[in-house]
């Protein structure tokens, strides 16, 4: 390979890496915004994320569509959604608890149903190509954007924005912040949060089908490499923002993609330092954004982890 | 919009064994200012939450404007038009005043327009007698400020039957008129009726029609306003029970306890700095802070909690440095009484007893806890306080207002006291309950003890203090010895103008 147009293109591929590697983040994280949003915590996404990339992968392959494998994967996502808001409205359920569970139960019967897809090859997602104005493939391959990223650009805008100025945006952040208030204005926190995990879920669904179906896209059982718990610190990060979850969410694809493509530039020793980039960007950002004095602004009152 | 009346026939409530509500009838006219007194603990809090549909009424009916209602939840109370200010605050902290507002409304649409809400509720908030920043998340309100937020969004929401459950105890006497001659104005007009619940005689007298009065979940008695006097009406709450007598000033002033000098911090809102230079409170002597809510005053007490550090600035107990930690509070013998005590000074869900116990479950045990050690002593301070609760297991945050008072205050007072700090001791507690509480701050004081009290209510502070500080945007602006001091240029102070 040309070195000389190799480590030039370093800042391009990054970009296109991010963009790449982020979508899943995005989903999640946006889901977990939501859920967040109304109170509770949903640690069960890692699983829900990991079913999505099965039955979105599965779907694609037996209908040769991969959108209808998207639409599976969001119904699958919605469904683990709903059994982790339907327990935990559940008096004395802890929702972290029921989480944990709610991951380890998606990923096993991820792996249990998706033993006979891991050989098939299903369609991929279509990508738009940014690309056209350069004749260097690299700079071509490196602009090709997903659908489903600007699907998620979008979506975080309008969530934003249903966050602010909707009823259905007010009534998720009267319910997350104060249950007492919620009550005393008629409304029923449990059914609220209960929904909002769903949708949550459904978001998650839509990260994993990206993953099987698009980046890496193949489905085999190490096909999440932790996204789904790794969007939960994102979202604290984001300060339940969702403009600033898709920030966090490029930032956190930046990281991801440095190792793949440091790799790729011919950059053969060290390189997978950089591929733990992610966790230790975790880790760096949950102490920088930590303060012993500032109480943690932006986070919903109701949630068991900050109250 | 018209008022209407509304009516209880028998209303009981029981909490498993306990009965807080017995047998209770009162009848409020339409258009009439209702005011309805009682110890802490009498009950008066649970007739409003049934009359509300909060909580489900074990026996009685309800009529409104004269017809059965039944009243399920709060949801078909304001469908009739009924509403109510808590005891409590029911507003959600990281909304602002505007979105608080607009979305307690029933026909919130789909797609909020904030522009034309905003535009509506300036041309609303022109029409009221106190105006509240619309874009401020209610967080960084001050607890006056909360308040008067809360009968707004009542009036914002155009209920035509208001329920009060304490509404001036955090307001300052000023505002206190503020706010209710507007509610009197309103129902003079013909356009509410008022049932309000408060400790204040003075409040009754100037402000109600007709008052009625429970003791034990009882009602004991009641009437027109003009037929009754202050002792009447005390007379009727208490029963054959004897009031404390204030204890009077003895000893004399000993050395500087707590010393402040230079200390500098943000504030709530982040916004502002708190400077406080020069604070000193001597052994034996009472020193009282006095200023509008939300002058730093609360910020002062988060400071000497340990609650908010300083950007500077130095804390002395007995001459050495202080830093708010356990063991420093524990060998000072430093005790306190924070403002809203159930979420600054107690643990909402654990046991009364074990709530009792916080400031020396580390100390009369070896490794284990004394389980049996913390209940006796958690009885003897229920019993000595008089704080009504169903069982010392109970969760905390099911004892009345006025009663988490006295459980804190219980646990603050026993034992020896070097220096107090207190906010708003007397907040929400009845007439017995303050003259107790009152005369044990002052036997601690004439047994030695340096106290710093911050409190809105100014009778308060000219009673008790020995010197008074007014404290206005951060900054003590005022000092003179209680003897000295007059009540205009401290109001002036407080008020900022001087
Ligand atoms: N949810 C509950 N569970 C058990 N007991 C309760 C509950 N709510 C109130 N009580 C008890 O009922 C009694 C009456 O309480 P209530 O809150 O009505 O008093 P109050 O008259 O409003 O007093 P205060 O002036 O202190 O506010 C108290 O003894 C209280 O401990
Ligand atoms: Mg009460």
């Amino acid at each position: 390979m040309d070195t000389e147009l190799g480590y030039s293109i370093i800042p391009l591929a990054i970009l296109g890496g991010a963009i790449r590697v982020s979508t899943p983040f995005l989903f999640v994280s946006l889901g977990e915004a939501l859920t967040e949003r109304s109170g509770r915590i949903n640690l069960g996404l890692e699983g829900t994320l990991v079913f999505g990339a099965m039955s979105g992968y599965a779907v694609a392959y037996l209908t040769n569509s991969p959108w209808l494998g998207v639409g599976a994967a969001m119904i699958c996502g919605a469904l683990f959604g709903l059994i982790h808001g339907v327990i935990c409205s559940l008096p004395r359920v802890n929702d972290i608890a029921v989480g944990i569970a709610m991951m380890i139960l998606g990923m096993g019967l991820a792996f249990y149903f998706g033993k006979p897809y891991v050989q098939p090859v299903a369609p991929d997602l279509p990508a738009i190509g940014f690309g056209w104005w350069s004749d260097i493939p690299q700079v071509r391959a490196a602009l090709e954007v997903n659908v489903l990223f600007l699907i998620g650009a979008v979506l975080a805008v309008v969530l934003w924005w249903m966050l602010r100025s909707t009823r259905i945006g007010l009534i998720l952040r009267v319910v997350g912040d104060s249950t007492d208030a919620a009550r005393a204005m008629g409304l029923r926190p449990a059914v609220v949060r209960t929904c909002a995990t769903a949708v949550g879920g459904a978001f998650a669904g839509v990260g994993g089908a990206y993953l099987s179906l698009y980046y890496p896209g193949s489905w085999n059982e190490g096909i999440s490499s932790g996204q789904g718990l790794m969007a939960v610190a994102l979202v604290i990060f984001a300060r339940w923002n969702p403009l600033a979850c898709f920030g966090a969410a490029l930032l956190f694809g930046g990281a991801g993609a440095l190792g793949p493509v440091l790799q790729s530039v011919g950059i053969s020793e060290g390189y997978y330092l950089f591929f733990a980039a992610p966790y230790v960007l975790t880790l760096g950002v949950l102490i920088a954004t930590s303060s012993p004095t500032r109480a943690m602004t932006g986070a919903p009152g109701e949630l068991s982890i900050t109250k | 919009m018209t008022a209407i009346g509304v009516e209880t026939l028998g209303m009981t409530m029981r909490f498993g064994a306990f009965t807080a509500l017995d047998n209770c009838s009162i009848k409020i006219a339409p258009g009439s200012f209702h005011a309805l007194l009682g110890e802490n603990g009498a009950g008066k809090s649970t007739l409003v939450k049934c009359m509300m549909g909060f909580y489900q009424a074990t026996a009685g009916q309800m009529l409104v404007d004269g017809r059965e209602a039944r009243i399920t939840d709060p949801k078909a109370a304001h469908a009739r038009g009924l509403g109510m200010v808590y005891q409590h605050f029911t507003l959600v902290p990281s909304l602002t005043v505007a979105e608080n507002l607009v979305i307690s409304r029933e026909d919130v649409p789909n797609v909020i327009d904030w522009r034309a809400e905003r535009l509506e509720l300036q041309a609303f908030m022109a029409g009221m007698p106190f105006q509240l920043p619309l874009d401020q998340p209610v967080r960084t309100l001050a607890a006056g400020e909360k308040q008067k937020l809360e009968i707004l969004k009542q009036l914002y929401l155009g209920r035509r039957f208001l329920i009060l459950d304490e509404p001036t105890s955090v307001l300052t006497p000023d505002e206190a008129d503020e706010v209710l001659s507007h509610m009197r104005r309103l129902c003079q007009e013909g356009a509410i009726s008022v049932l309000m619940i408060t400790h204040k005689f003075r409040e009754v007298t100037a402000y109600a029609d007709e008052v009625s009065v429970l003791r034990r979940g009882k009602l004991v008695g009641g009437g027109k306003v003009a037929d009754l006097s202050h002792d009447d009406m005390a007379a009727l709450m208490m029963g054959d029970a004897q009031l404390a007598r204030p204890a009077d000033r003895s000893g004399t002033r000993g050395a500087p306890v707590l010393e402040l000098d230079g200390i500098r911090a943000v504030d709530r809102t982040g916004l502002k700095d708190i400077e406080v230079d020069g604070l000193r409170v001597h052994a034996g002597e009472i020193v009282g802070v006095a200023g509008i809510s939300g002058n730093g005053q609360s910020e002062l007490m988060e400071i000497l909690t340990g609650q908010r550090p300083c950007q500077s600035g130095e804390i002395r107990v007995n001459g050495r440095a202080y830093t708010a930690s356990r063991t420093e509070a524990q060998s000072h013998n430093i005790r306190f009484l924070p403002e809203e005590p159930l979420f600054n000074a107690c643990a909402p869900r654990m046991s009364v007893s074990d709530n009792i116990g916080f400031r020396s479950f580390d100390t009369d045990g070896g490794f284990w806890l004394s389980r049996r050690k913390m209940r006796a002593r958690a009885e003897t301070l229920v019993r000595q306080f008089k704080v009504k609760t169903t069982t010392i297991d109970a969760p905390i945050s099911a004892l009345s207002g006025g009663n988490v008072q006295r459980a804190v205050l219980a646990r603050e007072l026993s034992g020896e006291v070097d220096l107090l700090i207190i906010s708003n001791p007397c907040f929400g507690l009845d007439f017995s309950a303050v003259s107790e509480i009152r005369a044990r701050i002052m036997t601690a004081r004439n047994e030695g003890a340096a106290v710093l009290i911050m409190s809105e209510d100014l009778d308060e502070i000219m009673e008790l203090t020995d010197r008074v500080l007014v404290m206005s945007e951060g900054r003590v602006t005022y000092e003179a010895t209680t003897a000295e001091a007059d009540i205009a240029s401290i109001g002036h102070h407080m008020g900022g103008h001087a």
